[in-house]
C-alpha cells in the first residue's frame, strides 16, 4: 500500500506540543519555574494580592447582594482571581479595555467605582456614564464581540501613533467558539494592531462543557490561524498569568501584533446570580479538584514564605473591603430615577421628527 | 458643474469628505487597489494610501467590529458592504452594538460610522445580492437609514452621512449607479438626513417612493400627466427617521396617496408610513391609501425577477384607482 501524503497523527501531536502550559507557582505555592519569575517588587507582590483578596470579597458580597435583590445580573468571579486581576496587571492605565460580562473586576481595578459597576447590574444607566480617563467599554453582552470592537479600536491606536497604548479584552472558553472572536484576532493580526486576547477558560460555558466547545486540544491553538502566538498559562497561578500578559502586552506594543493568551482556570459557583445550579452539570470531584487549586491559596502560601503576608493582614483587608462594598451599595442607592424623556434625547445627536414629537410626549407624562 | 452618474457622485463625496477630514476612513472588501466592485472608491487608494483606505479579510463582522473601535477611537469610519444580501453577518455590530451607543452611554459616546452598501433588483445579481432590507434597519432605533435616488442627492446625503455624529446606513440601489446623469456641483454641499424631497409637484395624488423607486414613480406621473391626473412624487431619501411634515403637507393639498417601495409588502417602511399618515391626515384623505410593493416571496429568482418587482405601470394603475375613488 503506497504511503499517505500526509501523517495525520503527527500534525495534531506537533500542535498540542507547540501550547504547552505555562506555569510558576504549583497549587501549593511551591516556585516550579524560576527562570521565568517576574520582576515584580515586594510592595507588587502584595498589591497583587490585596487586589486579589478583593476581588474575592467583591465576589462574595455581591451574591449577597444579589440574594437580597440588591443587585441585578452578576456573574460570579471566585475562582478566577489570578485570571482577571494578574492579567489586568500587567496593563496600564492608558491602555484600553474591552470587557465581557463576568471582567467587573478589572473594570473596577482600571477606574470604575464599585458603586457604577452596582449600577450596572441594577440596570441604571449611570453604571455606563465612565468618566473621561476611563479607557474602558461597558461589559459587552454578546458573546466575542468584543473581540471585534477592541480589534478596531487597536487598529485606531495603531492610526492615531500611539506610544505605549494597547488593548485587550476577555472571553470564556464558550466565547472562543464564537465567529467573531477568530475575526477578531484574524483581522488583528492582519492589521497588526496593539492588542491582547484572553480566552479565560473556566470549563463551562454555562453548563456546556469545554470538550463540546471545539475538538482543538487547546484554545491558545485558534491563535495559529490568524498567525499570532497563542500562549496557554495557569490561570489559577498570578505570577505565570503576570509573566505571559506582560511579555504579550510588550510584544504588542511594540508594534509586532497581537498576541492570543488562555488561562486555564475555573469558576467555583454559578455562571451567574440568574438561578443557575451547576450541581446540575458538574460533579463534586471537579469543585474539590479546582478548589484544591484556588489562586488565593498559592498566593497567600507563596507570600508568606517570603514574609509578606499574615492572617492578620487579609483578614484586616477584608473587613476594610467589605466596608467600601457596603458604602458603594449605598451610594448605588442615591442614583436620580431615570426618565424616558431622557433617553429619547439621547437617541441620536440630532433627533428626527418622530423622537422629537415623543420627546414632548413623555416630558409632559414624567413632569406630572 | 459637472455632469456625474450616481456612482461617481458617490466617489467624489468620499474624495472630498477624506480631503476635508483626515479622521475619514474607508475600509471594506475590495475597495482599495480595486475601488470597490462598483468603483465607488476608484482612486482614493492611491490618493489617499493604505492608512485611510484599506482592504479587510472578508469577513463582515469583523468590517462592523473594526468600525465600532475605530469610532471609539475618534475616527470616522465609512465601511462599505460589499453587498446588503450580506448585512446579516453583521447585523450585531450595526443594530446591536452602534445603534445602541448613544443610549447605553447616556449620550457620553457617540457612534459616528456609515455603513455604505449597494442593494436593489433589476440588475440580475446572484441571489442574495438585491434585496430590499432597509425595513430591518428602519426597525433598529439608534440608526439613520438613507437612501438616495439621484447623483446630487447622493453626493449631498453622503457628505451629512459622514459627518453627522451617529451610525448612519447609506443604501445605493444598483441600479441607479449608471442608468442616468445629473448635474452635480463640484464643491462640497450636504443634503440634510430626515427631510424629504418633493421630486415633482402635482395636486392630485401624492406618491411616495424612495430610491429607485422614485424613478419609476417620475414615469408614471409623466404617464398620468397625459391621463390628465396630477401626480406629486415625494422623494423620502431617509426612511429612518421618516419626514412626515412633508408627506402630510402634500396629503393635505391632494387628499390622495400611494406608496411605493421595491420592498416586499410585509411589514416595513411603507406600511410604517402609511400607519403614520393615516394617523396624522385622515381628515385629509379622500380615499384609501394605495400601496404598491413586492409580493412576500423570497426575493426572486433572475429570470422572473422584471415580473416580480414593482414598477411605471403599477404605480399608475393605483393612483388612477385612488384618484377615480
Amino acid at each position: 500500500m503506497a504511503k499517505q501524503p500526509v501523517d495525520y497523527e503527527a500534525l495534531l501531536s506537533s500542535l498540542e506540543a507547540s501550547f504547552p502550559m505555562v506555569q510558576i507557582l504549583d497549587k501549593d505555592g511551591n516556585v516550579v519555574n524560576n527562570d521565568i519569575m517576574p520582576d515584580l517588587s515586594d510592595d507588587e507582590l502584595v498589591e497583587l494580592m490585596t487586589r486579589m483578596v478583593w476581588s474575592r470579597v467583591l465576589h462574595d458580597r455581591s451574591m449577597a447582594l444579589a440574594r437580597q435583590g440588591r443587585l441585578g445580573f452578576y456573574a460570579p468571579t471566585m475562582g478566577q482571581e489570578a485570571s482577571q486581576l494578574a492579567s489586568h496587571f500587567a496593563f496600564k492605565k492608558q491602555d484600553w479595555l474591552y470587557p465581557g460580562y463576568r471582567d467587573i473586576p478589572q473594570l473596577i481595578q482600571h477606574g470604575l467605582s464599585v458603586s457604577q459597576a452596582f449600577l450596572w447590574s441594577r440596570g441604571h444607566v449611570e453604571g455606563n456614564n465612565y468618566p473621561e480617563d476611563l479607557h474602558a467599554m461597558a461589559p459587552q453582552i454578546i458573546i466575542g464581540a468584543q473581540y471585534i470592537q477592541a480589534m478596531g479600536n487597536a487598529v485606531g491606536q495603531k492610526l492615531a501613533g500611539k506610544e505605549d497604548e494597547v488593548t485587550f479584552t476577555y472571553t470564556g472558553d464558550g466565547g472562543s467558539s464564537q465567529g467573531d472572536v477568530y475575526e477578531g484576532m484574524n483581522f488583528a493580526g492582519r492589521y497588526k494592531a496593539p492588542i491582547v486576547f484572553f480566552i479565560q477558560n473556566n470549563g463551562y460555558a454555562i453548563s456546556t462543557p469545554r470538550e463540546k466547545q471545539s475538538a482543538a486540544n487547546t484554545l491558545a491553538q485558534k491563535a495559529a490561524a490568524a498567525g499570532i502566538p497563542g500562549i496557554q498559562v495557569d490561570g489559577m497561578d498570578p505570577l505565570a498569568v503576570y509573566a505571559v500578559t506582560k511579555q504579550a502586552r510588550e510584544w504588542a506594543a511594540s508594534g509586532n501584533g497581537p498576541v492570543l493568551i488562555e488561562t486555564i482556570t475555573s469558576r467555583f459557583g454559578p455562571h451567574s446570580t440568574s438561578g443557575d445550579d451547576p450541581t446540575r452539570y458538574r460533579e463534586q470531584e471537579s469543585f474539590d479538584y479546582w478548589e484544591q487549586r484556588d489562586p488565593l491559596i498559592r498566593f497567600r502560601n507563596f507570600l508568606k514564605e517570603k514574609g509578606l503576608w499574615s492572617d492578620e493582614k487579609e483578614e484586616e483587608l477584608i473587613g476594610k473591603t467589605k466596608e467600601e462594598i457596603k458604602q458603594a451599595a449605598k451610594e448605588a442607592d442615591q442614583a436620580p430615577k431615570m426618565k424616558v424623556s431622557e433617553f429619547l434625547k439621547n437617541m441620536h445627536g440630532e433627533p428626527g421628527q418622530n423622537i422629537l414629537e415623543q420627546i414632548e410626549k413623555y416630558e409632559a407624562k414624567e413632569s406630572k | 458643474m459637472a455632469n456625474l452618474t450616481m456612482i461617481q457622485a458617490i466617489t467624489e463625496a468620499l474624495d472630498q469628505e477624506m480631503a476635508r477630514d483626515e479622521k475619514v476612513l474607508v475600509f471594506g472588501e475590495d475597495v482599495g487597489k480595486n475601488g470597490g466592485v462598483f468603483r465607488a472608491t476608484q482612486g482614493l487608494f492611491d490618493k489617499y494610501g493604505e492608512d485611510r483606505v484599506n482592504d479587510t479579510p472578508l469577513a463582515e463582522s469583523g468590517i462592523g467590529g473594526m468600525a465600532f473601535g475605530l469610532a471609539v477611537q475618534g475616527f470616522r469610519p465609512v465601511m462599505e458592504i460589499q453587498f446588503f444580501g450580506f448585512v446579516f453577518e453583521v447585523m450585531d455590530s450595526i443594530v446591536g452594538q452602534m445603534a445602541r451607543t448613544r443610549y447605553r452611554t447616556g449620550g457620553k459616546l457617540n457612534l459616528p460610522a456609515v455603513v455604505r452598501s449597494p442593494f436593489g433588483g433589476g440588475v440580475h445579481t446572484p441571489e442574495m445580492h438585491a434585496d430590499s432590507l432597509e425595513g430591518l434597519m428602519a426597525q433598529s432605533p439608534g440608526l439613520k437609514v438613507v437612501i438616495p435616488s439621484n447623483p446630487y442627492d447622493a453626493k449631498g446625503l453622503l457628505t451629512s452621512a459622514i459627518r453627522d455624529e451617529d451610525p448612519v446606513v447609506f443604501l445605493e440601489h444598483m441600479k441607479l449607479y449608471r442608468s442616468f446623469r445629473d448635474e452635480v456641483p463640484e464643491e462640497q454641499y450636504t443634503v440634510p438626513l430626515g427631510k424629504a424631497a418633493v421630486a415633482k409637484e402635482g395636486s392630485d395624488v401624492t406618491i411616495v417612493a424612495y430610491g429607485y423607486m422614485v424613478r419609476e414613480a417620475l414615469k408614471a406621473a409623466e404617464q398620468l400627466e397625459k391621463d390628465n391626473v396630477s401626480a406629486e412624487v415625494i422623494d423620502l431619501r431617509t426612511v429612518s427617521p421618516v419626514d412626515y411634515e412633508t408627506i402630510v403637507k402634500s396629503v393635505e393639498k391632494t387628499g390622495r396617496m400611494v406608496m411605493v417601495q421595491e420592498a416586499q409588502r410585509q411589514a416595513g417602511v411603507g406600511n410604517t408610513v402609511i400607519s403614520e399618515v393615516s394617523q396624522r391626515a385622515i381628515l385629509s384623505l379622500e380615499a384609501p391609501i394605495g400601496f404598491v410593493a413586492a409580493p412576500d416571496t423570497v426575493y426572486p429568482f433572475g429570470q422572473i425577477e422584471n415580473t416580480w418587482l414593482p414598477n411605471a405601470k403599477d404605480i399608475t394603475a393605483a393612483v388612477k384607482e385612488a384618484a377615480e375613488f
